[in-house]
């Protein structure tokens, strides 16, 4: 019967990794898309991430519902429950950054497209290393920490990325309006932030990490 | 029988502390940290104490027995009031205390005060036991934290099944450890009585099926007592425990509890003794020994295993002291206690 209830957790967990990763991943290639002017196919990736978004908000509901109703671990429910919902955040920056560009449809000058492109997978990279360091936290606890560490990595490249973008986009002369210039430190900005979430996630998982190690 | 059961009062009381005290090194981490509910570690202690006690209880008796065969009631009584009454004092003063030390320590007073012969050789297993017991509780606690961290890191187990998995390991280290605390410690709250009143009792026999003799209705009062004392006392012990003295992960406080039971079932079951002897291999030696210095040395051993960092000298030390100055306090205020009784209150006491 435990066990029986463990492993619907465990599914109901493994799913919503899954679907954290897959967001990063269609996070990706939704903007390489935008950057390269397709925008059909843009707002196609802008939808499945939504739809991605809203289904992980009801595996989250059920993972607590499961957990608090019927498995009563206080020890890790707490920091469980915190994880998943500071991975949340993960996932609906992804989202918001994707509607962001969708409505605001920023022109994104071709000097600078190469440094977004890089900054959206060095952001992506970060929240995948993540996905590797929350799946290590339930299997594997010794790994954790060499998965954090590529995590705090890829934060920081994407932190160096977006001051290089603001920095051309303010002092280079591609750019006549400052609103424009304005607009670009905005949407790098944007996308870093997804960074900014995977390494919040991360210190909280730093922490529980030695919480439940022997 | 109303005058048995004055007379084993000062057992019962014993037996009493030792349940509001000693159960919580068995079950303090599981219940302070919420893993298994006061109720239920309340009900499988107070069972599995019982069931040792009556089961298994003989072995380590049998050597207080050897110390001191006290022959009178009275006497029985004093002692085992002398012990309760050092305990209770060395705990007001907040010196570590145990009842297996008070309980020899009164028992000497008893032989000092009647003229008996101290048997040396019993009273050096016995000292030996106790400075052994926590150096033994250390190393199986050590052999067990790396077979465990072995396991968990090779077998790569869910964190949320693992859960599961360490709430029934602690439920079950629980039930091993009260079942070896009532074997080992019930000649702490009974085994002054043994001589001198186990035969005020007649066999039970329950349908063919099993009987109870004199020693055994003895120890069944004397786990009942215990149980009293678990239900009524010890959650706040458990609570303090749980949260404040040493604080433990879920899974080391089930190796801590499985390494002190494991040592304290080895020092009480004679079925064991008599099985390694067949075999030609070295015995323990059946003796009463303190389950707070078995979990506080097993405590010791996950430090070390862990690199040595929270090894705490001073604790040590105070364990030490606990096996000379406990028995010595409690081995006087028996003399003088036998004393009073004996020419205040006119009883036989030897």
């Amino acid at each position: 019967m435990l066990f029986n209830r463990a492993k619907s957790i465990e599914s109901n967990i493994d799913k919503y990794l899954e679907n954290i990763l897959k967001s990063s991943l269609i996070f990706e290639a939704g903007l390489k898309e935008y950057f390269d002017g397709k925008q059909e196919e843009f707002e196609k990736r802008s939808l499945e991430i939504q739809k991605l978004e809203s289904e992980s908000d009801e595996i989250r509901r059920e993972i607590k519902y499961k957990l608090y109703k019927e498995l009563l671990i206080p020890d890790a429910r707490g920091d469980v429950l915190g994880l998943l919902e500071t991975l949340d955040n993960v996932i609906d920056t992804a989202e918001m950054v994707m509607i962001r560009f969708s409505i605001e449809k920023p022109k994104v000058w071709p000097e600078l497209k190469d440094d977004f492109i890089e900054l959206t997978v060095a952001s992506t990279k970060c929240v995948s290393e993540l996905v590797s360091a929350t799946r290590a936290f339930f299997r594997e606890i010794g790994k954790v920490a060499d998965c954090l560490v590529q995590v705090h990595f890829w934060e920081h490249e994407a932190d160096n990325i977006e001051e290089r973008i603001m920095r051309r986009a303010f002092e280079g002369d591609f750019i006549d309006k400052l609103s424009q210039k304005v607009h670009m430190r905005y949407f790098a900005e944007r996308i870093s932030l997804l960074a900014d979430e995977a390494e919040d996630v991360a210190d909280r998982l730093d922490i529980y990490t030695i919480k439940r190690s022997i | 029988m109303s005058t048995i059961i004055i007379f084993l009062s000062s057992g019962l009381f014993l037996g009493w502390s030792l349940g509001a005290n000693d159960a919580a090194n068995v079950w303090g981490t599981a219940v302070g940290t919420r893993m298994v509910s006061f109720k239920k570690a309340a009900l499988v202690a107070s069972i599995f104490i019982i069931l040792g006690a009556v089961i298994s209880g003989s072995g380590a008796s049998h050597t207080l027995g050897k110390l001191g065969a006290i022959n009178e009631l009275a006497g029985a009584f004093t002692v085992a009031l002398a012990a309760a009454l050092s305990v209770f004092w060395m705990t007001k003063a907040a010196l570590p205390v145990s009842t297996s030390q008070a309980i020899v320590g009164a028992i000497i007073g008893w032989n000092l005060f009647s003229g008996s012969a101290i048997d040396m050789k019993a009273l050096t297993k016995i000292l030996g036991t106790w400075v052994f017991s926590p150096i033994l509780s250390a190393v199986v606690a050590i052999v067990l934290y790396f077979v465990v961290s072995f396991v968990l890191k090779h077998w790569k187990i869910h964190l949320v099944r693992l859960d599961g998995m360490t709430r029934v390991a602690l439920l079950t280290a629980g039930a091993f450890g009260s079942y070896s605390l009532g074997a080992n410690n019930i000649a702490n709250v009974m085994g002054v009585f043994v001589h001198s009143a186990a035969g005020m009792f007649t066999d039970i026999s329950f349908g063919g099926l099993f009987s109870l003799n004199g020693v055994q209705q003895l120890f069944f009062i004397g786990g009942l007592a215990i149980a009293v004392g678990v239900f009524t006392y010890s959650k706040k012990v458990m609570m303090t425990v749980g949260s404040g003295i040493y604080e433990l992960s879920p899974i080391t406080a089930f190796i801590v509890v499985l390494s002190s039971s494991i040592v304290l079932f080895l020092f009480a079951s004679r079925g064991l003794q008599e099985l390694l002897i067949s075999n030609n291999l070295p015995s323990f030696p059946l003796v009463p020994v303190s389950s707070s210095q078995s979990i506080v040395g097993a405590v010791i051993g996950i430090g070390i295993a862990k690199g040595g960092k929270n090894l705490n000298l001073k604790i040590v030390g105070r364990i030490s002291l606990g096996w000379i100055a406990t028995p010595v306090i409690a081995a006087a205020v028996a003399f003088i206690s036998l004393f009073i009784v004996q020419n205040v209150f006119s009883q036989v006491v030897y």
